[in-house]
């Protein structure tokens, strides 16, 4: 029987030449730049020597400051991807009109739509979101690192890995052609048979398990890791917000997991759970994703209410108004947002009863998210209001967030929804409430704790045109989109027939052009603050005057966070200190437990990855020889029992030291 | 995780204040809590096989339904063993609170004995099933039940081969608490498969044979 087994095959699955899209300029293009910069990078990191410290301080890094940071990083580094190719739907819905087809075959432009859509809602806002609340919430709550620091790495490396194989999509096979949401029976085997759809699938569960270990992560570091005296209703908002984020990450990543392997078993082994024969049901497909991807959306913005939580009070020199309606106001939002998931698909057809509760339960939503306005408005009134770089942010977003949940609950009307349901106004919508609460939410807490982690604030002028760039832009690219989805124009079309649509296209158009210019200001931004550094430089630990307690440490804080744990009696913990006259420790310090770096977490993700690139290709023999070696090294990895270790006393004296005789220099 | 000793620089200066700090915080260990939360997810993936079984249960597609194929007595024995190694696994633990390195392990390999029954049952079913034409691709009913069978199969599978591993890492370090601890997760995954198994006897059996 053995010469029946055809070697090649077993090896490369569907892999062949053909695969590598050598027919396809833009991607040539892409992929010759993309080799470009690589080499460079890696030259320049193999020239300066940076690979062992790159390595050692940060790939295997347990230290939930640094793993954030990387988070960030990806986050940014995808939004490029993410926004080349919103630019390029743009530029061909601004130009696919009569004779001209633009410049995208409708293959390439089904690619980049589902494309863009996964990387920025999956590698874009999910590691921007994840990395504010790694950075941060350890810092708020007092403790030194998070409840498992390995485990945190290896949530990260996931993240990545996933996020590798999409971008692996573009020059080796393609990505799917479905929309982010893969519906079947497009989705499945008949509707998508090449490599696509796998890929989107194995990419988003390799990132999804890293999404749920970090959401398990930070509820347990939040519920048993707070300072003493912090009790629930001590904790600043963004560590709430935070809270309720994981909760609802822990409570809805596994609904997609389970809903992408079924898709995943009907593609390989031909199974029947959405199919249009033998009993399948596309439409629990559609249930089960939004029952996942409803939630998802408030895991995005509950963070970002957060951020700006925290910026509205600093910037206003007041405390919080509202605390306590802030607080039932989020956890509210987090229980509402699993019983709203049907109003994706009213035109489903589950009937009148059934849409018009998921319509009222849509509409309910927005009362705790008005309260929430509200809070903020009272907090600015009769405040010290600074207009700093991320007040700004906040401000534009108050703005921007009410038109995007105005026309929200316009499609919560079913018979409404009816007539918007997929066209260009639900675009509108949803770009307006991501880009107005999401995206703003983590520019202004970029801004506003670079500082805490790297020691010095980012430049302000490019601060301000990223800010405004940004802002115009977006209501110049998506309010034509609203008008065309009321004059009934449907979304992921690659060429448009009327000629009268063509204006309003060409005005978004201009206005991503603009976003452009906001992403461009923003890594000007990046870059002029480096150069700056020393002019720009915190030396308080403490530069916007802050109210919790990341800001009692110093910029960028010590590998152990605090040298003593802060004992807290208020919920504007630092601000308490600093109004009862805190005179910060010099002596007494000790050595401080700490976990150790390690290799594992980048390893076990790094085989994850190979065997999602062997599933996507099916390579069985690569499928079988990693899934053994996952195993050997999750094995190997859980009989290393010496995972700690202590800084020593004369260390913490040492990096204590330095920080007395900075705030001594700078009185 | 050991408890912290103060070194000597902590002995020499008095505390300056303690109404904003405290010299050492120890933090409760998160691990059952983490674990706990890591089982309620994957019960919701179990939710989501539910469901789904729920919803395709009775598309038969004109292929075999429940009470034609599945054999009531089988299940019953394998529904047994699987019961009876929570209660072996129980066992374990008493003795593991007394520190009974051998017993303990003695009552692991009885546990992971009777799940590897429990396994060989399920893939003899399986096996039998799709000899008869009865595969997970004939119709959604076979499709949604070997998914939810199947997948609470692959726990057990993974629970033993966990199982084995903690048993090696036991005899080499002892009872100790990471040991203790590492041996509580498995107990909870154990029982919470139990659980899960109860479901599915009595949601995809004892239902399914009825008319």
């Amino acid at each position: 029987m053995l010469d029946h087994i055809d070697l090649t095959r077993l090896i490369f699955g569907r892999l062949s030449w053909d695969a590598i899209p050598f027919h396809e300029p833009i991607l040539m293009v892409t992929f010759v730049g993309v080799m470009c910069g690589g080499i460079a990078l890696l030259g320049a990191l193999t020239y300066f020597r940076l690979w062992g410290p790159l390595w050692r301080n940060w790939f295997t890094s347990i230290d939930h400051k640094k793993i954030g940071v990387m988070y960030i990083v990806l986050g940014v580094v995808m939004l490029l991807r993410g926004f080349a190719d919103a630019l390029m739907m743009r530029a061909q819905q601004a130009m696919s009109f009569g004779d001209n087809a633009g410049f995208l075959p409708p293959h390439h432009y089904d690619q980049v739509f589902t494309a863009h859509g996964v990387i920025m809602i999956f590698f874009v806002a999910m590691p921007l979101v994840t990395g504010l609340m790694n950075f941060v919430v350890p810092l708020q709550i007092g403790a030194r690192d998070v409840a498992f620091p390995f485990l945190n790495n290896f949530s990260f490396w996931m993240t990545t890995f996933g996020g590798a194989l999409v971008m692996a999509s573009l020059f080796v096979g393609e990505f799917a052609r479905t929309g982010w949401l893969a519906y079947p029976p497009l989705s499945g085997i008949l509707g998508s048979p090449d490599v696509g759809v796998d890929y989107y699938i194995w990419a988003l569960q390799i990132a999804g398990v890293g999404t749920l270990l970090s959401g398990i992560n930070l509820v347990v570091t939040i519920v048993k890791m707070r300072a003493p005296g912090m009790n629930m209703m001590k904790m600043p908002i963004f560590t709430w917000t935070a809270l309720c984020t994981n909760v609802l990450i822990v409570a809805a990543f596994p609904i997609l997991t389970a809903v992408l392997a079924m898709l995943s078993l009907d593609r390989v082994f031909g199974t029947n759970f959405f199919t249009n024969d033998l009993g399948g049901s596309a439409m629990m497909y559609v249930n089960l994703i939004w029952i996942w991807g409803h939630p998802e959306v408030y895991i995005l913005i509950l963070p970002a209410f957060g951020v700006y939580s925290e910026i509205v009070s600093t910037f206003s020199s007041k405390r919080i108004f509202g605390y306590t309606s802030m607080v039932y106001a989020t956890v509210v939002i987090t229980i509402l947002s699993y019983l709203v998931w049907l109003h994706h698909f009213f035109t489903m057809g589950s009937g009148a009863s059934v849409n018009s509760f998921f319509g009222i339960t849509t509409m309910i939503i927005s009362i705790p998210t008005g309260a929430k306005i509200f809070n903020w408005l009272f907090t600015m009134y009769r405040g010290r209001i600074r207009f700093e770089v991320p007040m700004l942010w906040t401000m534009g977003f108050m703005i921007t967030f009410v038109i995007g949940g105005m026309t929200g609950v316009m499609l919560a009307v079913p018979p409404a929804d009816f007539v918007l349901h997929n066209s260009l106004f639900l675009i509108a919508h949803f770009h307006n409430v991501i880009i107005g609460g999401v995206v703003f939410g983590m520019f202004a807490g970029i801004n506003y704790w670079f500082p805490k982690a790297f020691g010095y604030k980012l430049d302000d002028f490019w601060g301000r045109c990223s800010f405004w760039f940004w802002t115009i832009g977006f209501y110049f690219a998506f309010m034509p989109l609203y008008v065309l989805g009321l004059m009934g124009v449907t979304r992921r079309m690659s060429h448009f027939e009327d000629p009268s649509l063509q204006i309003w296209f060409v005005i978004a158009a201009f206005g991503a052009a603009l976003i452009a210019l906001g992403i461009g200001s923003f890594l000007i931004q990046l870059v002029v603050s480096f150069l700056r550094r020393e002019q720009l430089r915190d030396t308080t630990g403490d530069p916007w005057g802050g109210r919790t307690l990341e800001w009692s440490t110093s910029s960028p804080p010590p590998d152990y966070n605090f040298a003593f744990t802060p004992r807290v009696h208020d919920n504007d913990a630092w601000a308490d200190m600093k109004a009862n006259g805190y005179e910060r420790p010099r002596t007494g310090f000790g050595s401080i437990h700490m976990p150790k770096n390690t290799a594992a977490g980048f390893i076990i993700a790094a085989i994850s990855a190979a065997i999602g690139f062997g599933m996507i290709w099916h390579m069985w023999l690569l499928v079988g020889a990693g899934f053994v070696a996952m195993m050997a090294a999750i094995i190997t990895h859980t009989f290393n029992y010496k995972r700690d270790y202590y800084i020593p006393a004369d260390e913490v004296v040492r990096v204590e030291g330095i920080r007395s005789s900075l705030l001594d220099s700078h009185v | 995780m050991s408890e912290i000793s103060t070194s000597s620089a902590a002995t020499t200066a008095p505390m300056p204040s303690s109404r904003f700090y405290v010299k050492e915080h120890h933090p409760e260990h998160g691990t059952l809590l983490g674990f706990w939360m890591y089982l309620m997810s994957d019960c919701l993936i179990f939710a989501s096989l539910f469901a789904t079984y729920a919803v395709l249960g009775r598309n038969y597609a004109g292929g075999p339904t429940g009470a034609e194929i599945f054999d009531l007595p089988v299940v019953a024995v394998n529904t047994s063993l699987l019961l009876l190694s929570s209660i072996t696994y129980g066992f374990a633990m008493l003795e593991m609170q007394k520190k009974q390195l051998n017993r303990t392990v003695l009552w692991l390999v009885v546990t992971g004995l009777l799940g590897a029954g429990f396994i060989y049952f399920e893939l003899s079913e399986f096996i039998h099933l799709i000899h008869e034409g009865a595969g997970p691709q004939r119709s959604g009913f076979l499709t949604s039940f070997f998914a939810l069978v199947a997948t609470h199969g692959l726990h057990v599978s993974f629970g033993i081969v966990w199982l084995i591993t903690l048993i090696f890492q036991i005899k080499k370090h002892g009872l100790t608490p990471e040991n203790g601890r590492r041996l509580m997760c498995l107990s909870m995954f154990w029982h919470f498969l139990d659980v899960i198994w109860i479901g599915v006897f009595t949601f995809v059996y004892l239902m399914g044979v009825l008319p």
